[in-house]
């Protein structure tokens, strides 16, 4: 990995980021190499895994070369490998299974929904199924309508199935840890353009931004202007929305004086409401964003529970922002009209707040 | 490669003598699944029962070679269960939702695991874990093989052909045991299968035996090698059983015409096994008959099995 030379610790504000960036791929890379070191009954199947491709986005490059008994490239089989790795859960073994395009995801529904869930409480006790899905999500790349699509929300309210996103605010090591730690299945969405994107580390996004995380379940990540409490609006996005939203946040800030939190959630499903809910502050607006085409989405699920929580205190409606309901073009301008951008976050926090 | 026993239809073969365990087995099960319709009629189970009349003789035929071994059962799975485990306790107590259970009444008939068995009901999932199973003991040293018994009807399932390529890449002890009785629900096999299960196995490379026998003695003789092989070599093996289904599909669903299920009836080992040593039968068969009505009698006055949902 090449990476640029670190930077001086200065107070400029524009040199104080991280001193030595990690890229996101990288990050995770390493997670998958700590994890298997410390665990001989881990697996990872997937197709065209191993090395010297190491995947199609080269996630678990050297992987095979230092495990290759415990990393498997399969057919092209989306179904069976998640079956495979159902089996192993069941063994007693930790199984990571990597879809190419979270849109093959449809292919392992069955053995994901049907078996593997079930599996932790049909039975009538609780069976552990130490089971991770890693699933590359979203677009704005052109690959075309069956292979850019976020589908978080068709895995939504599966019971014993467990939902994170790959931020640049999480480190991939512990998120991954929770996951296996949970003994249920769970997916793990990861938005391609975050690969090659840095991770934030240090507590500083930017020179305007900083981070912090939240106490309590959830693993949320709060992004303020320094830290400052007061806002007019709060932002909730999972980590691939994280870049769109840091964007539009600035510009509001800059052009429109409307100041942003961000919160930023490793585990979308089960939602942990408690933490925003002690964050938020009161008379300010909510806008949930996320990459997926319109209805019953993450978003809906998150409104209906702060509805729940907050109602009485909000001044209006929880506003969501969501890609168009429409297939999703390969032509980049047509692309772009049907996905979440950075203007329709601005646009959509400007219509709430003014 | 496909062998087939003697072409003499075992119908007009008289059945090699049993020793008693077996024949309990057997008889167990008979009577266990009979019991289930006599309560459906009466009204005091809910739900569905997929009995397994008329093909109880293939787990009770199997049950020697799998004893530390892992078992995959289907929707039509008590005769599994009861030849592996003889619990009609635990499985009748699951089946009415009664304290002790082997699920605490959650899966019932159809979803049951107990240490190396487990049951679960869409057709052609269990082949893919059989496989994630087989790579665990295969990867652990151990000597255990996997056996997933699937129908004939199953084969219309994609996931079984994504299963049986990774076993045959990947020699996986896979011991795929096929119960062909010639009907899917209510949709004869010649209506929904091209070609034969044979032909599919050798499409992977995968080693195929077809039975017609129903004479467990003659069965085992066949197949211990074969199990051998899938233990010892991890050579997955497809062993089908040209078999017979009695009963309905689940309950007063049987849309076959009168000579089909009296061809079926010719092949029931209950209707032959007398012929063989009548008095061992009819010994054997008054105490099971009564071991399953005292069976039933008390677990339907057991109380209801409790579980806490989202608590386990």
């Amino acid at each position: 990995m090449s990476s640029p030379a670190p930077a001086p610790d200065a107070p400029d504000a524009v040199m104080a980021v991280p001193t030595a960036p990690v890229r996101v791929a990288d990050n995770l890379n390493e997670a998958l190499h700590a994890l298997f070191a410390a665990d001989p009954h881990l697996f990872l199947l997937g197709e065209d895994v191993v090395d010297p491709y190491g995947g199609a986005f080269k996630i678990t490059k050297g992987l095979s070369g230092a495990h290759p008994d415990r990393v498997l490239a399969t057919p092209l089989s989306e179904g069976g490998i998640v079956g495979v790795a159902g089996g192993l859960a069941l063994a007693g073994d930790t199984a990571i299974a990597e879809m190419m395009f979270s849109d093959f995801a449809t292919l392992c529904f069955d053995q994901l929904v049907n078996f593997a869930s079930k599996s932790v409480s049909m039975y009538g006790r609780r069976i552990p199924m130490r089971l991770v899905v890693r699933c590359p999500v979203g677009g704005n790349r052109g690959y075309g309508p069956t292979h850019s699509q976020s589908p978080q929300k068709h895995f939504i309210g599966v019971p014993n199935l467990a939902l994170f996103e790959l931020s640049p605010f999480h480190d991939n090591h512990a998120v991954l840890a929770r996951m296996i730690e949970r003994a249920e299945p769970c997916v793990f969405f990861e938005e391609k353009s975050l690969y090659p994107q840095r991770m934030f580390t240090g507590g500083v996004v930017d020179d305007l931004f900083t981070f912090a995380p939240l106490a309590g379940p959830g693993d949320w990540a709060r992004i303020s202007v320094g830290g400052e409490e007061d806002y007019d609006c709060l932002l909730i996005a999972p980590g691939g929305l994280a870049r769109r939203c840091l964007g539009a946040m600035r510009e509001l800030l800059m052009e429109d004086e409307i100041s942003c939190q961000l919160l930023v959630p490793s585990q979308l499903y089960p939602f942990e409401a408690g933490p925003v809910v002690e964050e938020f502050a009161a008379g300010a607006r909510i806008v949930v964003v996320e990459e997926g085409v319109a209805g019953g989405t993450w978003g809906t699920e998150v409104a209906a529970h702060l509805h729940d929580r907050l109602w009485s205190q909000l001044r209006e409606p929880v506003r969501l922002v969501c890609s168009r309901d429409s297939v999703i073009p390969a032509a980049p301008h047509l692309e772009r009209e049907v996905l979440v951008q950075q203007d329709t976050i601005r646009d959509a926090v400007r219509r709430t707040v003014r | 490669m496909a062998v087939s026993l003697p072409s003499a239809p075992p119908s007009v073969r008289p059945l090699s003598p049993l020793d008693d365990a077996d024949l309990d087995s057997l008889l167990l099960i008979r009577h266990f699944e009979n019991a289930l319709l006599d309560l459906f009629a009466a009204g005091k189970l809910h739900g569905t029962v997929h009995t397994c009349l008329g093909q109880e003789y293939i787990p009770v035929a199997l049950r020697p070679f799998l004893d530390e071994d892992f078992v995959l059962s289907n929707h039509r799975g008590h005769g599994h269960y009861l030849a592996q485990y003889e619990d009609p306790h635990g499985l009748l107590a699951e089946i009415m939702g009664r304290e002790g259970g082997v699920c605490r009444g959650v899966g019932g008939s159809q979803h049951v695991y107990r240490e190396r068995f487990l049951s679960t009901g869409v057709q052609g999932e269990s082949l893919s874990v059989g496989c994630g199973l087989a790579l665990h003991s295969k990867r652990r040293g151990l000597p255990h093989l996997v056996v997933a018994y699937i129908g004939d009807g199953t084969w219309g399932e994609g996931a079984v052909y994504e299963a049986l390529n990774m076993a045959a890449l990947w020699r996986l002890p896979l011991l795929v045991v096929v119960e062909n009785n010639g009907i899917a629900q209510s949709t004869p096999t010649q209506v929904q299968m091209a070609g034969s299960v044979a032909d599919r196995a050798a499409a992977f490379g995968i080693d195929h035996h077809r039975l017609e026998s129903i004479d467990i003695n003659e069965i085992r003789d066949v197949l211990a090698d074969p199990i051998a092989r899938v233990r010892n070599e991890h050579r997955p093996l497809v062993v089908e059983f040209a078999t017979h289904r009695l009963g309905p599909h689940s309950k007063g669903d049987d849309t076959r015409p009168a000579d089909v299920l009296e061809h079926a009836r010719r092949h029931d080992w209950y209707r032959l096994y007398p012929q063989t040593r009548p008095e061992q039968f009819a010994a054997r068969d008054a105490r099971i008959r009564a071991r399953v009505e005292s069976v039933v009698q008390e677990v339907e006055a057991r109380s209801p099995s409790v579980w806490e949902a989202g608590r386990v």
